[in-house]
Formats: C-alpha cells, structure tokens, sequence
C-alpha cells in the first residue's frame, strides 16, 4: 500500500471508525455539557481542532527527538505531554480572550478544561502507541478532532430539535443526551466494516 | 472517628463522584464492558487518587496558591505512572486492553476537582479518608455497571458462567453504544429521584 494510501486510511479510521467521542469515549464531558448550545459547540470544535492538531505535532518532537533517544519514554511520557497541552490550552486561551470575547464569553468554564479534554492527551497517546511517524500522527490528529466535531454538531443539532419535542420526564436533560449519543453510536458501528 | 466515617460515607453515597457529580465519565463508559478491566480501572484510580490527595494535602501551605493547578497535575502525573507501569508490570493482559484509558487517569476531572475541592484545604488525615471514600463511591459504581453489562452481554460475572449456556447473549451490551444506554437509564433514574426527594421538601 502506498504512503498516501495508508495516510487516507489513517484519517478514515480515526474520524469514522473508530470515531472518538462515540466509540473510545474521549472528550465525554464537553460533548455533553456543552451541545445544548449550537454556538458553543462551534466554537468548542475549532478550539479543541486547532489545540489537538498542534499538540499532536509538538508531543511527537518531545517524544522522538528527546524522550526516545534517552530512554525516558515510560517514565516522563505523561508528565511532559500534560505540561506541554497545559501551556498551549494557556495560549489559545489568551488569544480568544483577545479576539473574540463573546466566543469567549459562551464557552465559559469549558475553555481552561480543554486542558484537561482527555481526547487530546488521548490522541497523543494514541499516536504513541501505534508508532505513527510525523505526518501520521498530524493526520491521525486532524482526523480525530473532526471526527469530534461532526460529533458535537450531530448531537447539538439533535437537541436542538428536542427543544420543541415533549419528553418523558424521565429523559429530559442529560439522560436524552446519553440516548441519544448510544443511537449515534450505533449507526457509527457500520463504519466498522470500511478498513479491514 | 466518627468524623472520618463520615467523610468516607459522603464519597460513597451523598457526592458519589460518578453518579451526582456526573463527571469522569470517559473512563467509566469505556472500561466497564467486561468486571475484570472495571477491577483493574478502579484500583489504578484508587491509587492515583488516594496517593495524591495526600501528597497535595501535605504539601497545601507550600503550594502558592496562583501556580497550584499546574503543581496538581504534575503530582497526579507522576503517580498515574507509577500506577501504569505497576499494571503493566503484574495484569499485563488486562493492562494491554484498556491501556489508554489508564494513561488518560492523569485528566480524570474527579483527581484535579478533588485536588482542588478538598486536599488543598484539608489535613493530611482528612484528605487520606477523602480519598478513601471517594475511591469506594468511584469502583461501586463501575464495578455495579460493568456486572450488570458482562451479565447480559456475555452471560458471566469476571469470567465465571452465571447464566447458563442456553442464554443467547446481546452482545450489543458489551459493545460501546450500549455504554451510553446504560449511563442515560442511570442518568435519568437519578435526577428523577433527586427531583422527587426535592419536591417532598
């Protein structure tokens, strides 16, 4: 199989196969804190595409270029790769703040917790594990996190709908957001048979 | 003493972590498919937390207060490595299939908010009983969901055969969608019961 060849598998396996937020549960508790807002979700998306995308390359130079060759990889892995999407979620908290207040304003709380999004320290560990070399682990990144906004505007487009359904009164608020994500699921199963 | 039974008690029941707090719920939905990974998840967790707790409450007066989050997560780090290298080192099988979501210990939000909410403002001893009892609230609950799935989805508890082998399994239970299902079923009878004990008073 040629390189690109395997780079397209790469992208379709992580954003529909093994889709992250429906299938390996990471990023779970903005997916369902923040999708009763179509806005919020929009913003969330690019934010977490952009930090994961970046943190996906610069985690790829730590552990290849200093953590391999010295032999630290089982030790200071998770250490530096928590510092390092630490201090960028910092940075793209700054320049949202500077930019785009209201942006800033909708997202709230759920910002300063990017840092502690289990997807992005997810795909960095994910790369790792598979051996991915640079290119495969940016596309591995950029695949995910679309995969994780397809998912957020899914499930936020639903609500949205829901707004005007009546619900049992078992089902209203998060409860429905579960339901609803296990039916998403579900269909996202049948893309299991694309890559073999 | 009754002070700590009480700290403990609150973990278990009043602010369970799982199911009233509602947070850390990656790690619950992806590794109870089956009571063995569930076993393995909560002692990792069980470790991390209680272990940092500890060292967060000892070290609280020489933590400054503008840098602490930053400190926290480097404290929980390190014993999320002790605790993956020991899984890997004596359940290195089970280690291998829920590997990530071990790693992911690390960005729990019940360690940070925890961390935060309790260790930071609390004696060493308090802390220890915190962790305690909020590690017995966290694997009750997963070890409660994951029964509950291997049941029906596979016909047995931790491996044993509890139904017998004439029962066709729905697999569809050990499978990710279900995980959802059955947090939403959890979930909902939750807030429902909550929204009644309010309406009584």
């Amino acid at each position: 199989m040629s390189y690109l060849a395997n780079l397209a598998k790469i992208f379709v396996a992580s954003a529909f196969v093994n889709n992250i937020v429906l299938l390996q549960f990471l990023g779970l508790c903005s997916y369902i804190g923040l999708t009763d807002n179509m806005d919020a979700s929009i913003g969330m998306g690019y934010a977490v595409t952009f930090v994961t995308v970046v943190a996906a390359a610069v985690t790829w130079i730590i552990d290849h270029w200093i953590l391999i060759p010295y032999h630290l990889q089982p030790f200071l892995q998770i250490v530096s790769f928590i510092l390092v999407i630490g201090s960028l979620v910092g940075l793209v908290e700054i320049y949202i703040k500077k930019m785009s207040p209201n942006l800033y304003k909708s997202m709230g709380i759920y910002l300063p917790l990017i840092a502690t999004n289990c997807l992005i320290l997810g795909v960095t560990f994910i790369n790792s594990m598979h051996n991915f070399d640079f290119i495969e682990s940016t596309v591995e990144a950029i695949g995910s996190a679309l995969g994780y906004f397809m998912a957020m505007l899914i499930l936020a487009g639903i609500r949205e709908r829901l707004r005007n359904s009546e619900l049992p009164d078992f089902f209203k608020g998060k409860a429905i957001a579960f339901m609803i994500s296990g039916i998403v699921a579900l269909a996202f199963m049948g893309f299991q048979g694309m890559i073999k | 003493m009754k002070k700590y039974l009480k700290i403990i008690w609150n973990g278990i029941s009043p602010s369970n972590p799982v199911l009233i707090l509602a947070i850390g719920l990656c790690s619950v939905i992806a590794v109870t498919n089956s009571v063995k990974n569930a076993l393995l998840m909560s002692f990792a967790f069980s470790f991390v937390l209680i272990a940092s707790e500890i060292i967060i409450s000892a070290l609280r007066k020489a933590i400054p207060n503008e840098i602490r989050v930053p400190i926290f997560v480097v404290v929980i780090a390190t014993f999320t490595t002790i605790a993956a290298l020991l899984a890997r080192a004596y359940f290195s099988s089970i280690y291998e299939a829920i590997k990530l979501y071990i790693l992911l210990v690390v960005v729990n939000c019940i360690i940070i908010g925890r961390a935060e909410a309790f260790a930071y403002k609390n004696p060493v001893i308090d802390s220890l009983f915190d962790g305690i009892g909020m590690s017995i609230g966290y694997s009750w609950v997963i070890l409660a969901i994951a029964a509950v799935r291997e049941l029906f989805g596979n016909g047995t508890i931790a491996g044993l055969q509890v139904f017998p082998s004439a029962y066709k399994p729905a697999l569809v239970m050990i499978l990710p969608p279900a995980g959802f299902l059955v947090i939403g079923v959890l979930v909902g009878w939750l807030e429902t019961t909550l929204k009644k004990k309010e309406a009584k008073k």
